[in-house]
């Protein structure tokens, strides 16, 4: 390796940092992100520079095929499927630091010529790198409905898992002692299969905390790849990538109230759906018109709009900027409180409104938003539920006992825009709906939410 | 244990470090940019796929080494250009835009 090329990976390397440290603000977001693809310009180009390139047009015509797709689909996708994109890439990433790793036990004559401790880097890189491919597809699927999101399990599902993973353990120790190509293979396969089988069990609600894993995951493998390849930028890049995932992935699962152990093992809604809808089947709820409403929003002094993934479905999120710009014209001071795990992945709330052009300093965080709330005279909840539900507070025998909430039950009064009286993602029953204070406002987000506009028109 | 090694597991260490220091200070607001950045970033794998496409030196090698360049530039092209789409729309912090734009979707 040429002394230019490890400059030019000490420059990507820190472009790559101050990319991570411009997201500090969305001032310097973007600038950041461009330092950063600046920086990965730098590496690829002195890549390609410093040696004497084989198989060129093999390279180019790659190359242009991952152009060929990657640009359109990351400029056509919607906003709403951001999490599917950003699985994608988790996958095909992870897909291509096991390759890497794959291949440099082949080059090395089947293993034979590393020595063990790059034998164990190229194991790790090539099991953490198909489970990240295959999980990354699983969680695509699920995202993107292509199959049921629910929790799939069968009797004994841990148990196999299990024994696949012992399994895979056992051929590594062999792989790496032996140096055998065959095992490799082998545990490439078993892998793949392992990364289908840790993400199936997993519900609709639990998957922000595992597009937050595969990342970690993914950024992990490519480390792995640039301990093998003695590549000192993949190693910076890819543990950064893996402290990032890891930090997600906590802060997702304390924003459930759960452990990262209980959100991968415990099958979440499977287990809940058999305890939800016991109880308050004939309690009344009082639903209203949207005309009614109209009313109680234009002479409120500060209303709250605490948004879900539903508002995201009907695509809604113009819809309620529209109410809300009304709204502030009368002079009601609104604001949009955001949970932390509201929408798909970590974040993903924030990034439909700001699409919907809703102004940056009108979001705040839970934390922000929890003490404003008894100062708030309505909170309008549109397509959210679980991350309301005062039981995740108050009744310890909850499933989602523990979780933080948005506290909408401290406002004056709760407006649930709500499709039916289905329970949310956790399949919980919301005690929140019989409140005295609460009042129901069936129909599609989007609908409801626009014989809003025209309600707080007249009114 | 080599010197080289040593050497690598030092900056993997320290990179774990600086990424929960610096990860820290984002925040949950610009999680899903960050999240895609961190895509983008990871695409560096790119380089190692060269490596091993322009040292191929068997048919199953190239290509191995060719669906790597495919996946691996597919991750930085994507994930560049997509979190760059998320950022611009963040970018004008308190300043409402006069007119609604056109949605693109």
């Amino acid at each position: 390796m040429t002394t230019a090329l490890h400059w030019s990976y000490l420059v990507a390397a820190v472009g790559f940092i101050l990319a991570l440290a411009g997201l500090s603000g969305p001032r310097t977001a973007r600038q950041g992100n461009l330092v950063g693809a600046g920086g990965m310009l730098v590496a690829v180009g002195m890549t390609l520079g410093a040696e004497h390139i084989r198989n060129g047009g093999l390279l180019a015509l790659g190359m242009v095929i991952g152009v060929g797709i990657g640009v359109p689909a990351a400029r056509m996708v919607k906003m709403t499927a951001m999490p599917q994109m950003v699985a994608a890439f988790n996958g095909v990433g992870g897909g291509a630091a096991a390759l890497v790793s794959v291949s440099d036990y082949m080059s090395h004559g089947g293993g034979a010529a590393l020595s063990s401790g790059n034998r164990l880097a190229v194991m790790l890189g090539a099991i953490i790198g198909c489970i990240s491919l295959f999980g990354s597809v699983i969680a695509f699927a699920k995202l993107q409905e292509l199959m049921p999101t629910r929790p799939i399990t069968y009797p004994g599902q841990q148990m196999v898992n299990g024994v696949v993973f012992a399994a895979v353990l056992a051929m590594t120790v062999g792989a790496i002692l032996g140096g055998r190509i065959a095992l490799l293979g082998a545990v490439c396969v078993l892998c793949c299969g392992l990364g289908v089988a840790i993400v199936m069990p997993i519900g609709g609600a639990d998957v922000p905390v595992v597009i937050s894993l595969l990342n970690a995951f993914t950024g992990l493998a490519v480390a792995a790849s640039g301990f093998t390849l003695q590549n000192t930028v993949l190693i910076v890049a890819g543990t950064l990538v893996g402290a990032s995932g890891t930090l997600l992935t906590r802060m997702m699962s304390q924003a459930m109230g759960r452990s990262l152990a209980n959100v991968i093992f415990g099958a979440f809604g499977a287990v809940v759906t058999a305890t939800g809808g016991a109880e308050g089947g004939d309690r009344s709820v009082r639903s209203t018109t949207a005309e009614d409403v109209g009313t109680m929003l234009a002479y409120s002094r500060r209303v709250a709009v605490v948004p879900g993934y539903g508002l995201a479905v009907a695509q809604a999120q113009h819809t309620i900027r529209e109410l809300a710009d009304l709204l502030e014209s009368r002079g009601v001071e609104v604001y949009y409180a955001i949970h932390p795990v509201a929408g798909r992945m970590p974040g993903h709330m924030n990034v439909l409104l700001a699409e919907a052009d809703v102004p940056y300093e009108q979001l705040k965080e839970m934390d922000e938003a929890n003490p404003m709330m008894p100062q708030t005279d309505v909170a309008l909840v549109v397509g959210a539920n679980d991350v309301v539900n005062p039981a995740a507070r108050d009744s310890p025998g909850s499933p989602i006992y523990g979780m933080p909430i948005i506290n909408v039950d401290q406002s004056g009064q709760i407006v649930f825009m709500k499709r039916s009286m289905r329970p949310g993602f956790a399949g919980i029953d919301n005690e929140l709906l019989y409140n005295d204070k609460t009042v129901l406002l069936f129909g599609d987000a989007k609908d409801s939410l626009t014989k809003l506009v025209a309600a707080v028109k007249v009114a | 244990m080599n010197q080289g090694f040593l050497g690598e597991f030092t900056i993997f260490v320290l990179c774990a470090f600086l990424g929960f220091y610096v990860i820290s200070k984002v925040p949950s607001i610009l999680h899903t940019p960050l999240m895609s950045g961190t895509n983008a970033i990871h695409g560096i794998i790119l380089v190692g796929a060269i490596e091993v496409i322009i040292h191929a030196d068997t048919t199953l090698l190239q290509a191995v080494g060719f669906l790597a360049v495919i996946l691996a530039t597919l991750n930085v092209v994507g994930g560049f250009v997509v979190t760059d789409r998320m950022l611009e729309m963040f970018k004008g912090r308190g300043q409402r835009r006069p007119e609604p734009e056109e949605t693109v979707q």
